[in-house]
């Protein structure tokens, strides 16, 4: 089946009321394919977590319409069709690891053998296998995350949605839970929407950059990123996925231009 | 660190407690003893260089007066006092148990509803603290007029002293969850029930356990305490009452008394020390650091 696992038109967010209200989102047209991996970037302020809170139905638009996987996003939530995955790893202290990643599967009729297999499952597509009984404290933070990816996907979500997930890492982690990521995106086809603001982090991962501008938050462009699949290590010392770098810099820039002039000219002297 | 282990390491870092408590328990017997050497009363042997009132054997009987008292009969022909102390105490307990049960049921109770619904926690918080500003003393009379003098009611009395610790615990563990956490429950379609339980409980037990061994101690007092206006004679309460009246015919025996009371309380608080323990083993290295 081909088609848009998300769907938005012109959809507003505005927060407060009369003289205080601020325009978090304004006018989103957005339309994510099945299958693509799809990253919001754009200025802290520009909203992108907003919209990913907004597919998620953990927060309700003020205007137009939301549609998740060909339904009402409250609809979606309530059939578990996407796994989140926060910045912070949000993992329960007093559930070991493999009783982390199966505490989505408790809310569903799904028996306690079927639960621990999934988890189980889960945890090697991770490359964790071996920590199931340990507890979260016992785990460095990018290990973490990758519990915290696992349990994401414990239901096989259609959607993943990733809120900056490996923004509070380290520049080597986060390189290293990059591929695997995409690993995981090519082994299981979920489609992938990924907040983030770090630019070559976005070009990397993507099938498409979405560039935002803040106040009101705006989708100034979509950057279709054709670099070959599957990507690796050699993908970042491609010309063209700098030029990708810079294409998706220059949006940025365009959506934001004085404030990004300003910064570059004090980055040059 | 294999799970059994942490259970290991648990009950030894519990065990810790109580070998503490002995040590400082004949340190105070040691204070209490110099005390008297200094300032206490003439013997054959010794002159002591002071003479302070406190220091007399009428005030502070001596360390081995009262172990010696315990074996000694309460009553003539009667049993000896350790005996009578040990029945009462455990009659005491008994009550004590009740009123932790009762108050620690209510309290967390309490806290769930308070936690769910922001109008009854406005409109009725404001009288749980104002509950404890009245003085046991005063209520203990009149809940042995509603529920007859009685073990009940006993417990009851206890309990108005154990809720509130619970309840005011209660409410910040069960709101101690990062509200990532709760999201993360919303994204599942958790059910209010499934983020009570899976969620509110668990982040909410290391705060329950610190308020459950304040209500453990507190227990005991409202035991003794409500024992008093019930006029039931077979507790702790009741033998202070009775050794306090007849003091000067046998200093010890209060003081007997007194240290079951002590060990009474002490120990419930270990119970529930050890409980905790077990309870939050897996979570020792956030806990305990």
């Amino acid at each position: 089946m081909t088609g848009a696992v998300v769907r938005m038109r012109a959809v507003q967010k505005v927060f407060g009321g009369g003289a205080d209200q601020t325009h978090a989102l304004d006018a989103i047209d957005l339309e994510i394919p099945k299958g693509a991996f799809v990253s919001l970037i754009g200025p802290s302020g520009c909203g992108k977590s907003t919209l990913l809170r907004l597919i998620g139905d953990l927060t309700q638009a003020t205007g137009g319409t939301i549609e998740v996987n060909g339904k009402s996003a409250h609809r979606a939530r309530l059939d578990r069709d996407y796994g989140i995955v926060f910045q912070s790893p949000v993992l329960f202290d007093w559930r070991t690891v493999e009783r982390n990643v199966e505490l989505p599967l408790e809310m569903s009729a799904i028996d306690r053998r079927a639960r621990a297999e999934r988890a189980r499952a889960m945890l090697a597509l991770v490359e964790l296998s071996g920590s199931e009984k340990r507890y979260p404290w016992q785990l460095s933070g990018g290990m973490q995350q990758r519990v915290a990816i696992a349990r994401a996907l414990s239901f096989e979500p259609a959607l993943l949605l990733m809120d900056e997930p490996f923004g509070a890492l380290d520049e080597m982690t986060r390189e290293r839970l990059n591929l695997e990521l995409l690993g995981i995106w090519r082994k299981t086809g979920t489609t992938i929407v990924f907040v983030t603001h770090s630019i070559p982090e976005a070009v990397f991962l993507s099938t498409r950059v979405v560039v935002m501008s803040a106040r009101p938050g705006r989708i100034i462009d979509v950057v279709e990123v054709d670099l070959p699949q599957p990507r690796n290590d050699l993908t970042r010392e491609d010309e063209r996925y700098f030029a990708f770098v810079t294409r998706v810099r220059e949006r940025l820039r365009g959506g934001d231009s004085a404030q990004v002039a300003a910064k570059t000219r004090a980055a040059a002297m | 660190m294999r799970v059994s282990s942490i259970y290991t390491f648990a009950v030894l870092r519990a065990a810790r407690g109580p070998l503490s408590f002995l040590v400082l328990a004949s340190a105070l017997a040691l204070v209490w003893e110099v005390v008297k050497l200094l300032g206490g009363e003439q013997t054959d042997a010794w002159t002591p260089p002071f003479r302070w009132k406190i220091a007399s054997d009428l005030n502070m009987p001596h360390v081995w007066d009262i172990a010696a008292a315990f074996a000694e009969p309460a009553q003539r022909n009667g049993p000896p006092l350790g005996l009578v102390l040990v029945d009462a105490a455990i009659f005491t307990f008994r009550e004590a148990f009740g009123g932790f049960v009762i108050g620690a049921v209510l309290g967390l109770a309490l806290a769930i509803v308070f936690v769910h619904s922001g109008i009854l926690e406005r409109a009725l918080v404001p009288y749980v603290v104002a509950s404890q500003t009245v003085p046991i003393i005063a209520i203990a009379p009149v809940v042995v007029i509603w529920l007859q003098a009685g073990w009940l009611s006993v417990a009851v009395i206890s309990a108005y002293l154990t809720f509130f610790p619970v309840t005011i615990a209660g409410l910040r563990g069960l709101r101690s969850p990062d509200p990532r956490a709760l999201e993360l429950m919303r994204s599942y379609a958790a059910s209010p029930r499934d983020v009570l339980v899976k969620v509110r409980m668990p982040a909410a037990a290391p705060y329950l356990f610190a308020a459950l061994k304040v209500a453990a101690t507190a227990s005991v007092v409202g035991a003794i305490i409500g024992e008093l206006p019930s006029g039931i004679r077979d507790g702790l309460g009741g033998a202070i009452l009775n050794f306090n009246q007849y003091y000067i015919s046998g200093p010890p025996k209060l003081w007997a008394a007194i240290i079951v009371a002590a060990v009474v309380g002490i120990g419930f608080f270990a119970i529930v020390r050890v409980a905790e323990a077990i309870f939050l083993a897996g979570r020792l290295g956030r806990v305990e650091t």
